[in-house]
């Protein structure tokens, strides 16, 4: 099979060996510019997943008092403040200071726009966590998913540093890896996740992967047309380094603004020269040794 | 809102190399690894030592210095059985460390190395017990030809292992940190050699002289092509392992060095005798440190969102730029 490792690849659940009648890939279509920062989707994770909650915390980033994903955080909003210049915006004739008429005063030059982004688990096509993972624990579901097997991950943290995206983490007190399973549970049922099902605004969009990017892609234009030209999919690409995301999504702005990596590659593509470069060393170190010896009078 | 001027928050920061990027609010992109330490890094020294020592022993066995291989036989199977305790002790669920052997995953080091950690810890320990106790010379000599097969695994796995990950330091090392690892592999086996067994030490002098060479120059061909990822191993705490590990590595090589021009024998050697003890302290010292210095310089990568972004973005735009 090609692209095991690193590539586009059609059909990620026959990849992983299930037989061909297995359900359409699922994933997230997350549109930022929709979302209203309600943080409804974190809340309705945790509930549906058991996900410990943890002490309120004011971390001074705008309204995100979150802070990033990780084993007791599945779904992460991130809020970013951001100062632009002013657009030329349809004349809604909102009251002012001021009498009426005498409205030469000075309009400032910056406009405030927030960026709100629901942050989730890639579920990528070439997941390094699912690689490196040592017991089998991390595993491919029929959906194209990547999820954790709690009863078999010892918690050896390999998961943690390999993904690009810094998502799974373990879990203090429990001592295992955790992430977003895309609700397998709920998927096994028919239902869509919980995210999906909470977000009052349709910005977290759950369906076949295929027809999301469509939607995606259709949206992407819809939004430049209006002007909003930094508006770009970001993990929808099977071309990119991770084979393209299952759960991917639209952003405002470059994606390391949100915290993300820009051009995130599978650890795993490099996989088969790192054990040639080890080998060569391991060689060296016997020669090396063969010579010391060889070489020596006593 | 009228006349305020908004202020940015999304950091536009330059890193030290002068470059501008932006993060959210300076924070991690990736995780840093939840590994502890000195677990993880005592686990990569003892496997390393291991390793060298039972390729020097079943060489020393082959050209007749029967104490150096002896030592090298018992050094290898404590270190390993410390490498075994060390990698279950860093489990988050310790009581689940037989789930690394349910299966055998090629695309996981983790998976690899394990398998080989427990091939190479059974056929040392059978051959170290079968050698000091006197039973089943020959199986005990099987065992431990056996364990100097995979003896060269041993001293490079674990730098794939730290090399498959995210982590730009380490990944991006993934050429040169096999050669540093060896390197020092060998290097601490030389100097236990020299320790144990000076009378018949000749060879792991060599060998000491060899490895931190080894180690060296891969360190210094490392940090010549991560440019600005080579960073973490040069500054703050990591920077100190890292030195700490090439001054001791330096001055223990030129111990052995020294002691392989001027041999400890019977006659004025007491002084040397000395010195070439001091010199395989440091060799080993030097090992242990230098893999505190490759394991910090790790979380050091991760923690800080330059190191990831600025090379992505900047692989980005240029592919871009041909794309347009």
């Amino acid at each position: 099979m090609s692209n095991q490792l690193y590539g586009p690849v059609d059909d990620v659940a026959q990849q992983a060996g299930y037989e061909p009648d297995h359900p359409p890939r699922m994933g997230f279509l997350t549109d930022t510019s929709v979302c209203i920062g309600c943080k409804a989707c974190e809340v309705a994770c945790k509930e549906w997943n058991g996900v410990p909650g943890t002490e309120l915390d004011l971390l001074g980033t705008s309204y995100d008092n979150t802070g990033d994903l990780g084993a007791n955080t599945w779904r992460h909003v991130a809020f970013v403040e951001q100062a632009k210049p002013r657009r030329e915006l349809v004349d809604l004739g909102m009251p002012a200071m001021g009498p009426p008429g005498g409205q030469e005063a000075e309009q400032p030059d910056q406009d405030l726009r927030w960026l709100m982004m629901s942050d989730v688990c890639k579920h990528c096509t070439h997941a390094a966590c699912l690689d490196v993972c040592p017991t089998g624990s991390l595993f491919r579901t029929e959906y194209g998913t990547v999820v954790v097997q709690e009863d078999i991950c010892n918690g050896c943290g390999y998961c943690v540093p390999a993904c690009p995206y810094g998502v799974l983490d373990v879990r203090p007190g429990d001592g295992r890896a955790w992430k977003c399973t895309l609700c397998y549970d709920r998927l096994s049922d028919g239902m869509e996740p919980a995210c999906a099902k909470a977000c009052p605004t349709d910005s977290i969009q759950f369906g076949p992967v295929e027809e999301l990017r469509e939607r995606g892609q259709q949206r992407v234009e819809e939004l430049r047309a209006a002007g909003i030209d930094e508006a770009q999919l970001y993990g929808a690409d099977p071309g990119d380094g991770v084979g393209g995301d299952g759960c991917f999504f639209l952003l405002l702005d470059e994606p390391e603004v949100y915290g993300l990596p820009p051009d995130p590659i599978v650890t795993t593509r490099d996989l088969p020269s790192m054990w040639k470069h080890a080998a060569a060393a391991a060689a060296t170190v016997a020669a090396t040794a063969v010579a010391a010896f060889v070489g020596s009078r006593r | 809102m009228t006349g305020t001027r908004a202020s940015t928050t999304t950091s536009t920061r330059a890193s030290e190399s002068g470059v501008e990027y932006r993060s959210y609010y300076g924070q991690p992109v990736i995780k840093r690894p939840t590994w502890k330490t000195p677990d993880v890094p005592v686990y990569f020294f003892l496997g390393g030592l291991a390793g060298g020592s039972s390729v020097l022993a079943e060489l020393g066995e082959l050209s007749g210095r029967f104490r150096l291989a002896r030592a090298g036989q018992v050094t290898a199977a404590a270190a390993s059985a410390g490498s075994v305790f060390a990698l279950i002790h860093d489990l988050g669920r310790p009581e689940r460390f037989l789930n690394m052997l349910r299966v055998f995953k090629p695309t996981s080091p983790l998976s690899v190395g394990s398998w080989v950690l427990a091939s190479y810890g059974t056929l040392a320990g059978a051959g170290a017990v079968s050698r000091v106790a006197g039973v089943l010379p020959p199986a005990g000599r099987c065992a431990t030809a056996g364990a100097a097969a995979l003896g060269p695994v041993m001293t490079t796995y674990t730098a794939v292992l730290v090399a498959d990950t995210a982590v730009p330091a380490w990944h991006e090392g993934y050429r040169e940190l096999p050669f540093v690892f060896a390197g020092s592999a060998l290097a601490s086996a030389g100097g236990l050699g020299m320790l144990a067994a000076p009378r018949e030490a000749g060879p792991a002098r060599l060998a000491a002289v060899a490895g931190t060479g080894m180690e060296l120059a891969a360190d210094r061909l490392m940090s010549h092509r991560l440019g600005f990822l080579a960073e973490p191993y040069h500054h703050g705490r990591a920077g100190r392992w890292m030195r700490a590990g090439k001054v001791l590595g330096a001055a223990g090589a030129a111990g052995a060095l020294g002691a392989l021009v001027r041999e400890p024998g019977r006659r004025g050697g007491r002084v040397a005798s000395v010195l070439s003890a001091i010199s395989a302290s440091a060799l080993l010292a030097s090992s242990l440190c230098t893999r505190f210095g490759v394991f910090e310089a790790g979380r050091a990568s991760a923690d800080d969102p330059k190191y990831t972004v600025v090379p992505q973005r900047e692989r980005l735009d240029a592919r871009n730029a041909r794309n347009v």
